[in-house]
């Protein structure tokens, strides 16, 4: 059966960690990285479990500052 | 696996190409950035990139110029509807919006909001509603709710001392000149989709030269409010939406 994957890339230095995309995710594929900072010290979101990813791009619909992209591929 | 997803031809959301690469001033998890982003797709899908115009606010969205690659005017606080109007009868085959914010709108600007609605001008208007002056360190604003706590009525806003919530929209809604009073939120991603439609009318409706249209989008001021951002959009629900609930207050 085909199903659907997807792929979350999240633009590290422009995250604020603001955590809206975990809780937007209705996959609970993503979190805010525990210990790792960036450059401006936000607790940048990660993928914690990617297999789980749907590609629905909720978390990117909801991210304020556009660091989110979205990849979606049917996979036989 | 993941690494043949990530692909370009798999590639179906990203950064709008008309937001440029500058990090955005606002605070984690403001509205701001999510309507930015919306205006950004929504000028580009309609092909107005090289025939856009904005009037950014005096307020936290000051420096919208910044953040997305068009035309842009600095109005002076609470002017960017008389700014605007000039603009746009100059320039009538542009596409001209403003961008504010409740302080700049039902506030300082009430004369310029009202007189360019009902004087019918061809623009589209955005209105970032969050009930505070977040700017300037969470002040209460015309549009602050009842018993909503700010840095200026820390026991909550007094009906009897400051007045009511000022519901803009809905006196707008009244103006003939007024084709679109629509009254939106970004909180989920259905909300989000809902507010995008909405702006892409107003901005429709401004090219087609069919009145001016308002777009009041329900933000969350997470720093003004003292709450986290996940917590304000709770927050943002439960006390916001009653007292200014969601939905098209007219569309013609």
């Amino acid at each position: 059966m085909a199903k659907v994957k997807g792929a979350v890339v999240v633009n590290v230095e422009r995250c604020k960690g603001c955590n809206l995309c975990v809780i937007a995710c209705p996959s609970d594929v993503l979190e805010l990285q525990p210990r790792e900072v960036n450059d401006k010290g936000y607790h940048y979101a990660y993928m914690k479990n990617p297999e789980e990813c749907i590609g629905c791009a909720n978390c990117g619909y909801v991210c304020p500052d556009a660091c989110i992209t979205v990849y979606r591929k049917k996979i036989d | 696996m993941s690494n043949n997803i990530i692909d370009p031809a798999n590639m179906i959301y990203t950064k709008p190409e008309l937001m440029n690469d500058n990090q955005m001033h606002y605070c984690p998890g403001c509205s701001h950035g999510v309507v930015h982003k919306l205006i950004a797709e929504i000028i580009d899908e309609m092909g107005l990139r090289e025939k856009t115009i904005a009037v950014a606010p005096v307020g936290c969205a000051v420096f919208a110029y910044n953040y997305i690659d068009v035309d842009w005017v600095e109005a002076a606080h609470g002017r960017a509807p008389a700014v605007a109007t000039a603009v746009k009868r100059l320039n009538p085959d542009k596409l001209v919006f403003t961008y504010q914010g409740d302080g700049d709108l039902a506030a300082i600007g009430t004369a310029e909001t009202i007189h360019a609605a009902n004087r019918g001008e061809n623009i589209a208007t955005i209105f970032i509603n969050n009930g505070i002056y977040g700017m300037t360190g969470g002040q209460m604003a015309p549009t602050t709710l009842e018993h909503m706590k700010t840095a200026t009525c820390p026991n909550g806003r007094d009906i009897h001392l400051n007045g009511y919530p000022l519901k803009i929209t809905d006196l707008l809604a009244q103006l003939p000149g007024v084709c679109l009073v629509t009254r939106q939120s970004v909180h989920t991603a259905a909300a989000v989709k809902k507010t995008k439609k909405m702006i892409r009318k107003a901005f429709e409706n401004a090219m087609e030269g069919k009145g001016e249209s308002i777009v009041e989008v329900v933000s969350t001021c997470n720093s003004g409010w003292k709450l986290s951002p996940a917590a304000s959009n709770d927050w943002m629900v439960e006390n916001m939406f009653p007292a200014y609930p969601l939905g098209d207050l007219k569309n013609i």
